[in-house]
C-alpha cells in the first residue's frame, strides 16, 4: 500500500475538523468506516490501555458513535442543547506508516469548547487509524489523548474531539 | 454583604406536605465553610478501595476534602492513611499519583520514610537531638482516624468519632447487596473519571438518587436505549425511596437495562444468558435465591452521608465529591467489578458504565448540564418568593421510587449539622 502524503492527510483532517466545527455530523460521520472505533481514555491510564478492561471517558463502536450523532442532534442532549461553538486546532501531522493494513497517523490537537460564558481547552494528540477507498481516505480508529489531569473544569466530553 | 436569608435553611412542615431548602445553602461562603467544620471534618469520608494498594509497597495520592494525603499499604501489608507532607518543612513526601516503593524521600531536605510513616533516616541526623528522635518528631503524620468496611476504606479527620460501622448504620444491608457481588472481592477497575461541575456539590448528591428527573434530563438516553437494544418492555422503572438514618438513603428498583450480575438483556446473546445464569445461581447458593434475586435484579443508588454515591445499576459506579466554591466542586467516579469477573462479563460491564455514566456518557453530561443550570438559576436565591426549593414530593404517600425522602433525609442531616437545628423548628417562612 502506498501511504498518502503529509499533505493529504492535512487536508483531510482540516476537513474533519471544519464538519465538527460546523456541526454538520453526520456528514462527518461517513468519514468513518463502518466498523469505526472511537475512544477517549481517562486522563491517568497508560497510552495504550484498552476499553476491555479499562475505564474510559469514551469508548464507542460504530453503532455508539451513530447513536452519539444522532444525540447531538437532539434538542433533549441539554448539554449541547443550545450547542456550543467549537474549534479544532490540528497541528504536527505525521504519517507514522503502515499497520495491520491501517495507516497510522498522529497529530497534535488543542480544541475550544465555549458555552454559557466559559471556554474550555481539551488539549492532547490523535492517534489515527486510516484507510484508503475509491473516494480518498476513511477513518477507522480515532483515539484522542488527553494531555490533561482530568477533565477539570471541563466537566464533559459532550462535543466531538 | 448580608442580605436577610431565610431562616432555619431547610423548613419542614409534614402536615402542609411541605420541605423546603433555602437556597442560599447553595450560594453562600459561610455555609461552605461551616460544612467543612461541621460535616466534611466530622463525618467519616471515603479514602479509597483496598484493591487501590493491593500489594505491599503499593500507594496512591489523593486529595480528600481539601487534604492531599497518601494511601499506601506497608510492607507488613498493613493500610495506611498519612497527611502527604514532610513533618520538616512540609514538602510533599510523595509527588507521583500512584505506584510501588518501600521508600518516600522528600526532595526538599532528603528525609527518607518507609510506607509505614516510619522515619528511617535523614541527613545530618547527629545535629538533632536525643529527643528529636524519642519523640518520633520526624514520623509522618497519620489520619485522625481509619477503617476499612469489606475493602471501603474511609477515614475520619475527628479523633473522637464514633466506630465506621455505627456511622454506616442501616446503609451496610445496601452496601452488602453490592459487596456481595462477588467471592473474592470487588475490586476498583484501573482508569478513575475525574471531573469538575461549575455547581455547588449538594446538587450532585441530590442528583445521584433522584429517580424523578429520569424522563426528561435522560430523554435522549431513553431515545438510544430504545434504538439500540430490544428491551423487555415488561420490566419498568419501580420501586420505593428509602430514608436509612444518618443522612443515609437509597432508592432501589427495577429497571429497563442490563446488568452485569446479572441480568440479561437480549443484546447480550446466548453466551451471555449462560454466563448470567451461572452468576446467579451461584449467588443463590451462597446468598439464597431471594437474596439473590435482590442482588441481580434490583439497581440500588445509595448515598452514604454526605458525599459518597454507590451507584449499583447498569455498572456499579462509586463516586465522590467536594465543594472549592459554593460554586465549583471536583467529582471522582470509579467502577467497581468482581475481581474473579470473567473478561467477556468485564467488557460488558464497562461498556455498559459508558453508554449512561461519566463525562462522555449518553447521560451525565446532561446531569452536569442541569446542575449547572440550577446553580444558574440560583443567582436569584436571595429574592422574595424564589429563596426556596420544593423537596416535598411523595410527602404523606406511600413510598415510590420517583419521589424525594431519599433528598428529605439528606438535608435533614445536613441541617442537623450545619445549623445545629431540627428542621422543625424555626416557625414558617
Amino acid at each position: 500500500m502506498s501511504l498518502p502524503t503529509r499533505s493529504e492527510v492535512e487536508d483531510f483532517l482540516y476537513q474533519e475538523a471544519d464538519l465538527l466545527d460546523n456541526w454538520k455530523l453526520k456528514e462527518w460521520l461517513q468519514l468513518y468506516t463502518k466498523d469505526a472505533e472511537y475512544q477517549v481514555p481517562s486522563t491517568d491510564l497508560p497510552k495504550d490501555a484498552s476499553p476491555v478492561d479499562s475505564l474510559f471517558y469514551i469508548a464507542d463502536d460504530y453503532v455508539r458513535l451513530e447513536q452519539r450523532v444522532i444525540r447531538l442532534g437532539k434538542k433533549s442532549m441539554h448539554s449541547e442543547y443550545p450547542r456550543s461553538k467549537t474549534r479544532h486546532l490540528v497541528t504536527n501531522v505525521r504519517v507514522l506508516g503502515e499497520v495491520e493494513g491501517d495507516i497510522q497517523v498522529t497529530a497534535g490537537f488543542a480544541v475550544f469548547r465555549t458555552k454559557w460564558g466559559n471556554t474550555d481547552t481539551f488539549v492532547g494528540s490523535y492517534d489515527y487509524r486510516l484507510r484508503r477507498n475509491e473516494g480518498g481516505l476513511l477513518i477507522r480508529k480515532k483515539r484522542c489523548l488527553l494531555d490533561l489531569d482530568g477533565l477539570r473544569p471541563q466537566g464533559r466530553v459532550s462535543i466531538l474531539l | 454583604m448580608n442580605a436577610p436569608t431565610p431562616s432555619p435553611l431547610v423548613l419542614e412542615d409534614e402536615k402542609q406536605g411541605l420541605f423546603r431548602v433555602a437556597r442560599k445553602s447553595f450560594t453562600d461562603t459561610e455555609i461552605m465553610n461551616a460544612e467543612y467544620g461541621n460535616v466534611f471534618n466530622k463525618c467519616w469520608l471515603y479514602l479509597g478501595h483496598e484493591s487501590e494498594v493491593a500489594k505491599k509497597g503499593d500507594f496512591i495520592t489523593r486529595t480528600v476534602a481539601k487534604r492531599n494525603l497518601l494511601f499506601t499499604r506497608d510492607m507488613n501489608g498493613v493500610l495506611n492513611a498519612f497527611f502527604n507532607t514532610c513533618p520538616h518543612r512540609g514538602a510533599e513526601v510523595c509527588r507521583e499519583r500512584a505506584g510501588n516503593s518501600k521508600h518516600f524521600q522528600c526532595f526538599y531536605h532528603g528525609w527518607i520514610f518507609g510506607c509505614d510513616g516510619q522515619l528511617k533516616s535523614l541527613p545530618g541526623a547527629d545535629r538533632y537531638s536525643a529527643d528529636f528522635k524519642e519523640q518520633k518528631r520526624g514520623n509522618l503524620v497519620p489520619v485522625p482516624r481509619f477503617s476499612n468496611y469489606r475493602g471501603m476504606c474511609f477515614i475520619n479527620f475527628d479523633p473522637q468519632a464514633g466506630s465506621l460501622e455505627d456511622y454506616l448504620g442501616n446503609a451496610r444491608e445496601y452496601l452488602d447487596l453490592v459487596l456481595d457481588q462477588s467471592e473474592s472481592g470487588m475490586v476498583i477497575l484501573k482508569g478513575m473519571q475525574e471531573y469538575a461541575i461549575r455547581a455547588n456539590w449538594k446538587l450532585l448528591v441530590e442528583n445521584s438518587n433522584d429517580g424523578y428527573h429520569a424522563a426528561t434530563t435522560h430523554a435522549s438516553y431513553l431515545d438510544y436505549l430504545a434504538n439500540t437494544h430490544a428491551l423487555d418492555k415488561e420490566v419498568a422503572l419501580r420501586g420505593v425511596g428509602r430514608e436509612l438514618g444518618g443522612g443515609h438513603a437509597v432508592v432501589e428498583y427495577t429497571a429497563p437495562w442490563g446488568r452485569p450480575i446479572a441480568n440479561w438483556i437480549p443484546k447480550w446473546g446466548e453466551e451471555g444468558k449462560k454466563e448470567m445464569d451461572a452468576l446467579h445461581a451461584k449467588l443463590a447458593e451462597r446468598h439464597g435465591k431471594e437474596r439473590a434475586d435482590r442482588i441481580c435484579f434490583k439497581n440500588r443508588n445509595l448515598l452514604i452521608f454526605p458525599n459518597l454515591v454507590l451507584n449499583d445499576i447498569m455498572a456499579v459506579t462509586v463516586r465522590t465529591f467536594y465543594p472549592t466554591a459554593p460554586n465549583y466542586m471536583n467529582v471522582n467516579g470509579w467502577a467497581l467489578g468482581p475481581n474473579e469477573e470473567s473478561s467477556w462479563a468485564r467488557q460488558y460491564r464497562l461498556d455498559n458504565f459508558l453508554e449512561f455514566l461519566g463525562p462522555g456518557g449518553f447521560a451525565t453530561p446532561d446531569d452536569v448540564e442541569a446542575l449547572e443550570s440550577c446553580q444558574a438559576g440560583y443567582q436569584n436565591a436571595l429574592e422574595t418568593g424564589a429563596e426556596w426549593n420544593d423537596i416535598s414530593k411523595g410527602m404523606g404517600l406511600d413510598p415510590f421510587y420517583d419521589d424525594e425522602v431519599q433528598m428529605r433525609s439528606f438535608w435533614k442531616e445536613w441541617n442537623r449539622r450545619v445549623s445545629g437545628a431540627s428542621t422543625k423548628e424555626g416557625g414558617q417562612s
